[in-house]
């Protein structure tokens, strides 16, 4: 499986089977072992404040739930269903107006029950961030797994 | 003086809170609004189909409970306390309780710590029993004026 084949997969899983991240219209373009990246277009509907046209905090939270979320599943031997357990955001700086949002997520460590993970919100350079996430996911949930399977042709 | 303070201020005359979600564009497409119609000062999110991230179970998206509960927390920062600012969010911890079923859920803030520049907000969210909350928040709020653009509102 290629690279683009790969993206297409998880765009397939990770926003147009997810009906809150495709009302977000989030794309994925980035996905390998442990990595994910989501990018979220500036929308009118999105904003918080109308006088200065900045993002509110929710979008971005959604985001990088979402993008965590896919940098679990990438991490998963086997498909398995998976929940957020906690989610910490940090907001660095207010996003600029009119501007996409990237998330860059990383799964940097799994164990039986749980995944961890870390991840930034940013405009193109991510050592220049608008926010910062942790967050943590319980394996082995209710429910159907949400992860491509991979190995398949 | 913000739209946001001004439609604050029209609010309080009209002693109706849910006009405060009016002037979000974000609060009006995620259906979130304040209510006080009981005399104890609410934050619901309406349900629709786009706030589903598990369709399987089916459950509601983590990242639109973590953006409920922090607009809960600014709805009430601005209505129940003196702010001459609109709160501007610094981070919030969301933890995952439960999975949240696809009807309403309701949230209510409580401040912990009031300070001069910063406060500490709790925030809890239920579904049809408030004994049993979905998800609860930590969230810290700057509150002092600054000419510095807010992150989210």
């Amino acid at each position: 499986m290629d690279k683009d084949e790969r993206i297409a997969l998880f765009q397939k899983w990770f926003s147009d089977a997810i009906p809150h991240n495709k009302a977000l219209g989030l794309k994925v373009i980035g996905a390998g072992k442990g990595f994910a990246s989501m990018q979220l277009e500036w929308r009118e509907e999105l904003v918080g404040n109308p006088e200065t046209g900045v993002l509110a905090g929710g979008p971005l939270t959604a985001m990088l739930d979402g993008c965590c979320g896919m940098s679990v599943a990438t991490m998963l031997k086997s498909p398995e269903p998976f929940a957020t357990l906690d989610l910490r955001i940090d907001y660095v700086r207010p996003a600029e107006p009119g501007k996409a949002v990237i998330a860059e997520a990383e799964c940097y460590h799994v164990t039986r029950s749980v995944a961890f993970t870390r991840a930034f919100a940013h405009h193109g350079d991510a050592k220049n961030p608008i926010a910062a996430a942790a967050g943590t996911f319980m394996l082995g949930t209710k429910g159907r797994p949400t992860r491509p399977d991979l190995d398949r042709k | 003086m913000s739209a946001l303070l001004e439609r604050l201020a029209d609010a309080r005359k009209a002693g109706d809170v849910g006009r405060l979600a009016e002037a979000i564009p974000y609060a009006r497409w995620m259906r979130i609004a304040p209510e006080n119609g009981t005399g104890e000062l609410l934050t619901r999110m309406r349900y629709h189909d786009d706030l589903i991230g598990n369709t399987f179970l089916p459950a509601i998206h983590g990242g639109t409970l973590g953006a409920m509960l922090e607009m809960t927390a600014i709805f009430h920062l601005l209505w129940e306390t003196e702010t001459e600012t609109v709160p501007k969010i610094v981070n919030i911890t969301v933890d995952y309780l439960r999975s949240a079923r696809p009807v309403d859920v309701i949230a209510r803030a409580t401040v912990t710590k009031q300070g001069r520049r910063m406060v500490n907000v709790f925030v809890e969210a239920w579904q049809e029993d408030r004994a049993k909350p979905v998800a609860t928040a930590n969230a810290h709020f700057l509150v002092k004026s600054s000419d510095e653009a807010p992150p989210s509102l």
